[in-house]
């Protein structure tokens, strides 16, 4: 792999850019390999990059039905934070920021993170209570986290709706500085790329249609639309298409898959330099570097595979966002999409050993996948080397689910469902 | 936005209606003698397929009453709506 860096760039540049090579192989199918990772989304991708870095692992490979990063981590509205309330949520996603922080450098991409602050409006005397609560459990969790006034909140998000006519009236709010948001192409592309220097073989439009198994029930592989590859060990790493994955390998999951939308506005002058999530409202916002806004909001609430979701969704958090932020009314709409999302019972994340033999899951993020990636590959890549949990991933088990102990994240999606 | 149709109402937009996800779900009893992953099973392991999946939907905006229906999840087509009680209807 050749590096990226200010010489290569400024080389480059003498040479009219012909000598840069591609980000990464398109490989055929090697007969077996120690590792299959379904799914080259980040969660696979990052897995099979930690893998090699972590582990030593080398001879893996990361099979995708379409193309690398089109799933959700192509899909999703670019948000990492840690402003969680429990301390087994608060570890693992305060050690996926971490991660974001330090990831340009240590891929040699640049992820574009900006940590331009993750701000939650109160819109009443409660939420500033539940704000306020919610903030000082970060503290006690050890991650950054500043209840805020009123005024301070307007003085951030200059344009909210806070005059006297305010049906969502500002109270105050909290901020995550280190929150922000990251281009979420280039994570997909920086994970690729360097896992692919590291020899790990990326095989895209390749659908695992079946696992095989010999006479005593081990698995030695997976049957693909390429044909057969032999694994010893394969890793589910495919969001809202868990369950299908599931059913092929003989096992069930406690997760329903939804569609979740998001949208962006027309480009505009920079207007908002942090990500405004409004509770009340139903809606959060940021802006992009092109200048789009990117409104998210909450699902669609009923199961789907559809990858596009349905109007009144729209028309709901479009809605919330004007009425949060009443000059972006006659802003166009350039694009909705949906995503897949894997949401379980109390919205955490499934990192365990599947009920059956030599399959591995990484599921259940539901809306908040994105900003899980470094550690969701992290932990899903200790579990495949030691065959045991790393300590991070140990309360998200899937037994957690017979046992009562539930990690009932309301803030896992920020967005009440 | 889908068009359902409320087996007492008749057609309204989805915004009426609210989604109670998978139909014909037995709670397993006595509650005592129920083992923890028939429990866990009966909570959580919803079916979740791609395809066609009978669930039961609210009509909250109209007549309040439950019922079922069948629906396909990749490409919402309504293929079957049926009062609770009715016989289970065959999916492919």
């Amino acid at each position: 792999m050749k590096r990226y860096s200010a010489a290569s760039l400024f080389t480059e540049g003498f040479r009219g850019h012909t000598g840069w090579e591609r980000a990464w192989r398109h490989p055929d199918p090697k007969p077996a390999y120690d590792v299959v990772i379904v799914g080259a989304g980040g969660h696979g991708l990052a897995t099979a990059y930690y893998l090699d870095k972590e582990h030593g692992i080398t001879n893996v490979a990361v099979v995708e039905k379409g193309w690398l990063g089109g799933g959700n981590t192509g899909r999703n509205t670019t948000v990492v934070r840690s402003n969680y309330l429990y301390p087994e949520s608060a570890a693992l996603y305060e050690k996926a920021l971490q991660l974001y922080e330090g990831l340009s450098k240590d891929l040699n991409y640049n992820i574009m993170l900006s940590q331009r602050g993750m701000l939650e409006v109160a819109h009443s005397r409660h939420e500033l209570e539940a704000c306020a609560y919610w903030a000082n459990a970060m503290r006690l969790n050890g991650i950054d986290s500043e209840v805020l006034t009123r005024d301070e909140v307007i003085a951030l998000v200059p344009g909210i709706n806070a005059g006297p006519g305010a049906r969502y009236p500002v109270c105050g709010g909290y901020i995550q500085r280190r929150g922000g948001i990251a281009r979420h192409d280039a994570v997909a592309w920086g994970y690729a790329r360097a896992a692919d220097a590291r020899g790990v073989d990326i095989i895209q439009n390749c659908e695992v249609t079946g696992f095989r198994r010999d006479g005593a029930g081990t698995l030695v592989g997976v049957e693909t639309t390429r044909g057969f590859i032999g694994a010893k060990k394969v890793a589910l790493a495919v969001a809202g298409h868990s369950s299908v994955m599931a059913e092929r390998a003989g096992f069930r999951l406690p997760v329903k898959s939804y569609a979740l939308q998001a949208m962006v506005t027309e480009p505009v002058k920079p207007m908002l330099d942090t990500v405004v999530m409004s509770l009340a409202t139903g809606v959060y916002m940021s802006q992009s570097d092109k200048g789009e806004l990117v409104i998210g909001g909450g699902l669609d609430l009923y199961g789907s595979y559809a990858q596009r979701g349905n109007f009144p969704t729209i028309e709901k958090v479009v809605a919330s966002a004007i009425e949060l932020i009443p000059a972006i009314g006659r802003l166009k709409l350039m694009r909705t999409w949906a995503g897949i999302v894997d949401v379980t019972h109390d919205s955490s994340p499934i990192i365990d050993r599947a009920p059956v033999q030599g399959v591995y899951v990484n599921c259940g993020w539901g809306t908040g996948g994105f900003k899980a990636i470094p550690v969701g590959g992290y932990t899903l890549a200790h579990l495949l080397a030691r065959d045991e949990p790393h300590p991070l991933a140990v309360p998200f088990s899937l037994r957690r689910f017979e046992s009562g102990r539930l990690i009932d994240e309301a803030a896992a999606s920020g967005i009440p469902h | 936005m889908l068009l359902i149709t409320c087996p007492e109402c008749g057609a309204r937009p989805e915004t009426e209606f609210v989604c109670g996800g998978e139909t014909h779900i037995t709670r397993p009893g006595p509650f005592a003698e129920v083992p923890a992953d028939v429990w866990a099973g009966y909570l959580f392991h919803q079916a979740n397929p791609r395809g066609k999946l009978r669930e039961r939907w609210r009509h909250q905006a109209g007549c309040g009453l439950w019922f079922n229906l069948v629906r396909d999840t990749v490409t919402h087509e309504i293929t079957s709506v049926y009062r609770m009680g009715d016989p289970k209807p065959e999916i492919a």
